[in-house]
């Protein structure tokens, strides 16, 4: 029981530019998929054509399986702005998104309460977005996305916008969510340590037009993994490795060529 | 290594305090100030036209017009005066600006409305509406149809261009994240375009309203028995500085009155904003 995600030839171009060529990956229930590359390679874009928040060029994005009967909205976003509607308050900003599923009232209410214990911010519920801090604020975003219970959920540089402690604590915060209740994600960073602390199979995209360099598979579980860990040290530095040439190569191209 | 410190230092020994260079540029409410400044206006009238050194012909006293005022409140004519002028800005004004709310919202929302009516608005906003009067008259009836239709045509252009100006300048990526949870496209309007819309709009009120209480005196003052424009035209003709000074007191207050409920208005709901 679950929903896999396959992308079967991916293409992507904006005008004349080529931003994704010929991706085709499997998404397997359960797992944290991380997509890392050089900035400007196409991850995000490639996350938002999951989403259907973009038509690809060219391959089909296809749901394997059906997403379970109580999921409001199976492809659930995580953004690394947050998106919280500041006119509303933490309470307000969940209950939109169940506002249009016909969840009023006590039920409304029990899925908030819940989705706010989950994410430590039960004492907040009457709090305005302008009143958090950014970590609190990813916190809220997080519990959105909890709210409808998606199959998947895909986090695009969900931590990228929060300082390097905040970074520290939410990732655990992520870890103690996964480890109660496994879900399925695809996990967009350019941050190396949070895919390898995060992700079950990390997939190394080219610079762009973005392509599969690499997939790199983690078999310590997610729980048990330490930062100074030597296996996960080993994958940071192949993936390092990997990537040094195309991030300088990427840093040194002319926008718009 | 004290080579290096004594070049870095300035000769004399002594340590020089960082010089303050910030500061500014960030607002501060002052309320007093804007009551200082009329005081001292309205001071500086009183002795001028007492001393003889602005000649009546010039400015009235401030306590002459003071005192028209009061007389006027007394003798009830302020109110037979002030209530239909402010009928025809309430009715104009709130059918100038929901019309307006409604296009601009729509201008905002939809490329073809967008198209059709921007160079239409950009057409009609530079008209003086008051020319358009006589036209009115022989369309909307010598009475009210057309004061309204005056006021409500002056508040309707500044609201468009204020409304989709506001739809256009609300944070895409939060319409990204409605669609993303599968948002129908009326809520999206409704709960994320409409409140992320409403500072520009209420921005934008604050200066059709202006020109809503401009547009109601000029109506006033071509064709109407009562009102604050037929109180001051009727002085003017007359010369009578006091009474004209006392209409256009009333005219500010109205304006100030305006501005406050907007006020009101915004930290009711913009309560939000950082």
């Amino acid at each position: 029981m679950g929903m896999d995600i396959r992308l079967d030839g991916i293409c992507h171009s904006y005008g004349d530019t080529d931003v994704l060529r010929d991706i085709s990956l499997e998404i397997p229930t359960g797992q944290i998929v991380c997509l890392v590359g050089p900035s400007g390679c196409g991850k995000s874009t490639l996350l938002r054509l999951i989403g259907g928040l973009e038509r690809p060029g060219s391959g089909r994005v296809l749901q394997l399986g059906a997403p379970p009967a109580d999921s409001l909205n199976p492809l659930t976003f995580v953004f690394q702005d947050f998106a919280l509607l500041p006119w509303r308050s933490v309470k307000g900003n969940i209950s939109l998104v169940l506002e249009d599923h016909g969840i009023r009232g006590q039920r409304s209410k029990a899925i908030i309460d819940d989705v706010l214990k989950r994410t430590k911010l039960s004492d907040f519920a009457d709090a305005l977005p302008k009143q958090l801090s950014g970590g609190m604020k990813q916190r809220v975003a997080i519990a959105r996305a909890l709210a409808v219970n998606p199959a998947v959920m895909l986090m695009d540089e969900p931590l990228s916008a929060l300082d390097a402690q905040t970074r520290e604590l939410l990732m655990d915060d992520l870890v103690a969510l996964w480890t109660r209740q496994p879900f399925t994600a695809v996990y967009v960073t350019h941050n190396l340590a949070e895919a390898v602390r995060l992700g079950h199979t990390i997939v190394v995209l080219s610079r762009r037009p973005g392509q599969i360099r690499e997939i790199v598979r983690i078999d310590t579980p997610i729980g048990e993994r330490r930062a100074g860990d030597p296996v996960c040290q080993t994958k940071h530095d192949l993936l390092w490795e990997l990537m040094r040439e195309e991030a300088r190569a990427a840093d040194e191209e002319l926008i718009d060529g | 290594m004290a080579e290096t410190e004594a070049a870095n230092r300035p000769n004399d020994d002594k340590p020089i305090e960082v010089r303050f260079r910030g500061g500014g540029f960030a607002p501060r409410s002052l309320r007093w100030v804007g009551v200082a400044v009329f005081v001292v206006l309205i001071g500086l009238i009183q002795w001028g036209t007492q001393s003889g050194w602005i000649s009546a012909l010039t400015l009235p006293k401030p306590s002459d017009v003071l005192a028209t005022f009061v007389q006027l409140w007394e003798s009830g004519l302020l109110f037979k005066h002030l209530q239909p002028s402010l009928t025809r800005l309430v009715i104009g004004a709130a059918l100038g600006a929901s019309a307006g709310i409604a296009t601009g919202v729509l201008i905002g929302l939809f490329s073809y409305v967008r198209a059709g009516l921007v160079p239409l608005v950009a057409a009609i906003f530079p008209i003086p509406k008051i020319a358009l009067l006589p036209l009115f008259v022989i369309w909307f009836g010598i009475d009210e149809g057309s004061k309204y239709a005056l006021i409500a045509f002056g508040t309707f252009t500044p609201t468009v261009v204020a409304t989709y100006g506001a739809v256009d300048n609300v944070d895409r990526s939060l319409i990204r994240m409605g669609q993303s949870f599968g948002l129908s496209w009326s809520s999206i309007v409704r709960k994320i375009v409409l409140p992320g819309a409403m500072p520009g709009i209420l921005s934008g009120l604050r200066i059709s309203l202006a020109i809503a209480i401009i547009l109601l005196v000029a109506a006033e003052m071509l064709g109407a028995e009562y009102g604050i424009g037929a109180y001051i035209l009727e002085a003017g003709s007359l010369y009578d500085l006091e009474r004209l000074f006392a209409g256009v007191v009333i005219l500010s207050l109205l304006g100030v009155l305006v501005s406050a409920l907007i006020g009101l208005l915004e930290k009711r709901l913009l309560g939000w904003r950082v």
